[in-house]
């Protein structure tokens, strides 16, 4: 299956490059000053090459017959013949990553097929014109056919002549022997990424940033742990799948790529589309079977019978746990992940909970969720996190010390007008130093010097060494939490306000009349 | 309890010195002076057995008052408003325990009042009976009374997780009993195991809001408890590893806990070593399966099994249990029990000190008696309503177990009088004896007599013993401190005066339907000077005077029922109220009290329960008035005809006070033949 994928990327080598090209011209610049600067980034590319290649190769010289039949039996459209596989198989014996005037040869004689065919097309619809006429729908489909032909053609021939531009193209082919396989922009410009910080001068930060990337990491499981609200990833599904490194094909988008606004991504290369017709467009360039009218009218068919070769994201974050770099790299699955991940992970939570306005995300799908469930979290620790479900707060006490479950604040008030004979007096002080107590809880808050007041007022009623000290904290690694790309506690600390506004009906300062009050 | 007499003797020789001298005079007098506190605390020190005595000590002197006041460590107050509260706690100033078990409503601010006054030194609190406090009040006490080890909020139904967060402020607490708080969640019992790390012994018997995640991260937090009450919780083998992980835990109780099944019990690997008494009665769903895997999971120090109402005891599951090398105490209560397990129990090479067997169906005179011949060292054996053993079982017992101090044997119809002779001969160690329901004469009774230890003795229903028989044990059993003659139609009062004058120590004697008692009887009755309880329903003879007997003389008097003793009237009320100030229980019904009877009786300030039912003198303004009067009230039981006749706004009232009205609309029934209490011999046979 391996070769088949190998084949589908080595069949327009020159031309899908180029073609995509033209897609994001700005990024493709970027990497080409890039890669005048430096020599570097080429090596990993070619390593990535050297990886794929061999196997490619090794496939070609041994099972090349094979490798006919099942391309014979995928493309099941008239469209290919038997020619076309011969075709291919001139291609790939072709398969120099140099402009090649036979493979422009080849590509304009497939042209020429092409545009033959259609016109076969066409004088079919109008030999049988009249019986057709009475089904509309009909009519429509195979006009969307032929526009869908036209289109292709038109966009082959354009990338067949952009091969034959001198400069830029030219050079990249030629420093890039493996590019023509790897026909994969995303790859490239994600790699160029990476490397970007070491031509800073900073050698020594991929280490470093996985040293840290270890603790944020950590910090983000963690707070997934207690939060679910951070959504046990679909990138974490994979966790347990340990595939061999090398056994997979490893795609890594660059980020304006991840953050566009897309829906439909490219299966093989993970390029993402606002428009699933200029998906199709794109997988053209992938293939021949993706120029047939099956193809472009539904897409993906055929692929999802076909054996593919297992692909997975890298993130393009340097350092990220995900990102291809890192010593222990977990790879993404699909591209959604990486899109999630990416937006969890290294970006703004700009999207606020309308209901809280505390919840912050990044992922407008992770705000849905959450606004389905906001107001219902009724499981709250201490600290200010809050759950959906019992199991998770009882989870999470038990592996800290010194957070205890927070009482809702109706109950408390729900007892505290309890029987009549209670004199109101007792009942506002002693609220006033439930409320101290539970602000005790907090490890560093916005309002930590009202903390501290509380604590001194408390005096002796407080034991210092209580598990309510800020010094706990530290002790469960919450401490230095600035270092995290992205603040574990973000959210707590925020509900930890929300859970003061709550409950404190009274003002703090009330926790210190209450002890001289007490004394009458 | 003699040093206090003198005491007070004293004390009145004083009061007369006063009224005569001077005022320089009294001082030159008071000798007590002269004895230095270290002497007076030494004479306290040996004031505990009555409550009296140390009243009647501080009574002495201003001197004596002092001492006693710095000297008391435990305090059972009265009431529980703050001004009485306030004034007895700067009395004391010394108290280390303060139990409210007397005051069923306890507010915030008298919580307040003990913390402000108690602060650290108060290490103890009984709150059992109390309600209408709230965490407000308990986090006041937590903060304030940093030292407190012991809390006991049993029956705190109202009490919310709120009030549980507060008892976690209590740092130090060891030990806390929150039985029956059916409010506190998972939540409460959360901050608890947060707050209170140094707990020893939690019981949350009945909190049925608390289920696996409360109790498993009260066993990951609380690394320290030994002892632990989690029955009829609705735990379920989620939190079985990691309570048997803690590493002090001595004994654990998981009565009625359905949730817990042979299939959570096998698949426990853990076990947990330290573990002295396991407690599965009711487990329903337990059955001889998982209980084979017991061993596993109750090291080999296990002391006490209870597996009461649970499974069949074949001897295939006496044989499972044969790997419990400590093993002292078995309670097999309410089992379906074979021969062959009783015979497999007898071959365990442990010797037992404890077994029960009570409505254990299919206990024979075979398998019993091949237990007991095993078992000698048995010290108590409970063979309640074990129908079917005869004198051949008690012959065996008495024969191999002659250490026995406790035996019950309740409803053991078949057992024929002979057997009981041999009792008294063998066992003349029992402490312990209830006879109820037996065939036993005045022949075996005088043979027990002969058990000079013997503190209980329960012979209700025994329909074959007289006067000649009772009055055998008050001659030889001195130490006797409960009697038990329900229904024993032929006592009489010589009877009674035997025993009243054979044992000082009587506490407690039912006398219920022994038709021809009198006031003999309570006159002589009233030399136990320690009567706390004492039980004369349906004797007819009894009137005013002999109650006021036993209410002068016997000032403990705690619980008094004369229900059906109709000559009793306002007269007899009179000395209650100004003699038995520590009445808690009264029944009332069918006697000749009136209103102005009732309205004196609730004078009593600590009188809880009331029951007044088919009093004809009782009108509804002598009711409220009395209900309104009588404080402490927490439980009356009164007549349905009355609800309508007494005001709403004093049952609502009476509702917030903490008083509970039962209503009952019962019909006077026809007394009815002795004789058909007992069980029909055709009714054992099957």
């Amino acid at each position: 299956m391996e070769l088949r994928e190998g084949l589908c990327a080595g069949q327009w080598p020159n031309s899908s490059s180029k073609e995509l090209s033209s897609d994001p011209p700005s990024s493709y610049s970027e990497f080409n000053s890039h890669q005048g600067q430096q020599k570097w980034p080429n090596s990993s590319i070619l390593d990535y090459g050297v990886r794929i290649e061999p196997s490619f190769r090794g496939f070609d010289q041994s099972s090349e017959v094979h490798a006919v039949i099942p391309l014979d039996l995928s493309n099941k459209s008239k469209v290919l013949g038997p020619e076309d596989v011969h075709m291919q198989d001139t291609e790939e014996a072709n398969n120099i990553p140099d402009w090649d005037p036979s493979a422009m040869l080849n590509n304009l004689s497939f042209l020429e097929q092409k545009i033959h065919q259609l016109q076969n097309l066409v004088q079919l619809i109008a030999g049988g014109g009249g019986q057709v006429l009475g089904r509309p729908t009909e009519v429509a489909q195979q006009h969307q056919l032929i526009t869908a032909d036209l289109t292709s053609i038109i966009a082959q021939l354009i990338s067949t002549a952009g091969s034959l531009l001198p400069s830029a193209q030219n050079t990249f082919t030629t420093d890039l022997p493996s590019m023509g396989q790897l026909a994969q922009p995303g790859e490239v410009l994600g790699v160029s990424a990476g490397v970007q910080p070491q031509n800073n001068g900073r050698s020594k930060i991929s280490e470093e940033s996985n040293q840290i990337d270890k603790n944020a990491n950590h910090g983000v499981e963690h707070n997934n742990h207690m939060d679910e609200h951070d959504f046990k990833d679909e990138e974490d599904a994979d966790d347990g799948e340990n595939l061999p490194p090398g056994t997979y094909e490893i795609l890594q988008l660059e980020k304006e790529e991840i953050l566009a606004p897309h829906t439909h991504f490219c299966a093989i290369c993970g390029k993402g589309f606002k428009r699933d017709a200029n998906l199709r467009m794109h997988m053209r360039g992938h293939g021949d079977e993706y120029k047939t009218p099956a193809a472009l009218a539904k897409p993906h068919k055929e692929l999802g019978s076909e054996p593919v070769v297992i692909k997975r994201y890298s993130c393009p974050y340097a350092g990220c746990k995900r990102n291809k770099d890192h010593k222990k790299f977990q790879p993404l699955k699909t591209i959604l992940c990486v899109k999630n991940h990416y937006k969890r992970t290294h970006c703004d939570k700009s999207y606020t909970c309308s209901r809280c306005n505390i919840k912050k995300f990044s992922v407008i799908a992770d705000l849905k969720t959450h606004e389905k469930h906001c107001g219902k979290d009724k499981w709250l620790c201490s600290c200010g996190t809050t759950f959906s479900r019992k199991d998770k707060l009882f989870g999470h006490i038990a592996l800290f010390q010194g957070h205890t479950p927070a009482i809702p604040i109706d109950e408390t008030r729900g007892n505290g007008g309890g029987p009549a004979d209670h004199s109101t007096g007792i009942e506002v002080i002693n609220k006033g130093s439930v409320n101290s107590v539970t602000f005790n809880f907090g490890p560093s808050t916005p309002g930590e010097t009202v903390v501290h007041n509380i604590m001194d007022e408390k005096g002796n009623l407080d034991d210092p060494t209580a598990c309510f000290s800020p010094l706990n904290f530290d002790t469960c690694n919450f401490g230095g939490f600035h270092e995290f790309p992205r603040p574990p506690f973000e959210d707590s600390e925020s509900s930890f306000s929300f859970l003061l506004s709550g409950s404190c009906s009274y003002p703090p300062k009330i926790g210190a009349e209450s002890s001289s009050n007490n004394n009458l | 309890m003699e040093e206090s007499m003198e005491l007070r003797a004293m004390k009145k020789k004083k009061k007369k010195n006063t009224t005569t001298t001077t005022t320089t005079e009294e001082s030159l007098t008071n000798f007590f002076d002269f004895l230095s506190e270290e002497l007076v605390v030494l004479i306290l020190d040996f004031l505990n057995e009555n409550p009296f005595d140390r009243k009647s000590f501080s009574l002495v002197c201003k001197y004596f008052y002092s001492v006693e006041a710095k000297h008391r460590k435990t305090l059972k107050p009265l009431r529980s408003n703050s001004k009485h509260l306030g004034s007895v706690l700067t009395r004391y100033p010394n108290l280390t325990r303060i139990d409210l078990t007397l005051c069923p409503r306890v507010a915030d601010n008298s919580l307040a009042e003990i913390s402000n006054a108690c602060k650290a030194n108060l290490r103890s609190i009984d709150l059992s009976r109390s309600r209408f406090f709230s965490g407000t009040g308990l986090l006041n006490l937590a903060l304030s009374c940093e030292n407190l080890v012991e809390i006991d909020l049993s029956n705190a139904t109202e009490l919310m997780d709120s009030g549980a967060a507060a008892v976690a402020q209590a740092k130090n607490l060891e030990r806390l009993w929150l039985a029956r708080c059916k409010m506190i969640t998972d939540l409460g019992v959360g901050c608890i195991a947060v707050g209170c790390r140094k707990l020893k012994l939690i019981s949350l018997k009945w909190c049925v809001g608390v289920g696996d995640f409360g109790v498993g991260l009260m066993a990951v937090k609380c690394k320290e408890i030994r002892s632990l009450d989690l029955s009829f919780l609705p735990i379920t083998d989620e939190c079985l590893p990691s309570i048997l992980r803690l590493q002090y835990l001595e004994d654990l109780v998981l009565e009625g806990c359905f949730g817990i099944d042979d299939s959570s019990l096998e698949v426990l690997k853990c076990s947990c070593k330290s573990l002295k008494k396991l407690d599965l009665s009711s487990c329903q769903n337990i059955t001889h399966v998982g209980l084979s895997s017991l061993t596993n999971i109750a090291g080999e120090n296990l002391e006490e099994l209870t597996l009461s109402y649970v499974s069949p005891v074949t001897s295939v599951l006496a044989d499972s249990l044969r790997g419990l090398p400590m093993l002292q105490t078995v309670k097999l209560d309410g089992c379906l029990v074979t021969s062959a397990g009783l015979k497999a129990i007898g071959d365990w090479c442990v010797s037992l000190r404890e077994l029960s067997l009570s409505k254990c169906s299919g206990v024979t005179d075979d398998g019993l008696s091949s237990l007991v011949i095993k078992h000698r060292d048995l010290r108590k054996l409970d063979i309640t309503c074990c129908r079917r053993i005869t004198y051949v079982s008690i012959a065996h017992i008495t024969n191999s177990c002659s250490a026995l101090t406790s035996l019950k044997m309740e409803s053991c119809a078949l057992v024929s009088r002979e057997a009981f002779v041999l009792i008294g001969q063998r066992c003349r160690f029992l402490e312990e004896l209830d006879l109820t329901d037996n065939e036993i004469d005045d022949e075996g009774l005088k043979s027990i007599s002969r058990c000079s230890k013997l503190s209980s003795l329960k012979l209700g229903i025994c329909l074959d013993i007289t006067d000649k028989g009772v009055a055998h044990v008050g001659f030889s059993c001195s130490k006797l401190k409960e009697l038990d003659l329900y229904r024993c139609t032929d006592i009489t009062d010589s009877g009674i005066s035997a025993i009243a004058s054979g044992c000082p120590d009587l506490e407690m004697i039912n006398i219920a339907y022994c038709k021809d008692i009198s006031d003999d009887s309570l006159v002589s009755l009233s030399k136990c000077s320690r009567l706390n309880t004492f039980e004369g329903r349906g004797c007819p003879l009894i009137t005013s005077s002999g109650l006021a007997a036993i209410a002068t003389q016997c000032k403990q008097l705690v619980k008094l029922d004369i229900k059906k003793c109709f000559k009793i009237d306002d007269a007899g009320m009179v000395s209650l109220a100004y003699n038995s100030q520590n009445l808690r229980q009264i029944n009332l019904s069918y006697t000749a009290v009136t209103d102005a009877g009732l309205v004196t009786l609730a004078r009593i300030s600590c009188l809880q329960s009331l029951t007044i039912l088919h009093l004809d003198g009782l009108s509804p303004g002598g009711i409220a008035l009395a209900l309104l009067a009588c404080e402490g009230l927490t439980k009356v039981k009164l007549q349905t005809s009355f609800k309508s006749l007494l005001p709403h706004p004093l049952l609502k009232h009476l509702e917030g006070r903490g008083c509970a009205i039962q209503w009952r609309d019962k019909v006077l029934q026809a007394e009815l033949d002795p004789l058909c209490w007992k069980l029909k011999l055709e009714d054992i046979m099957y």
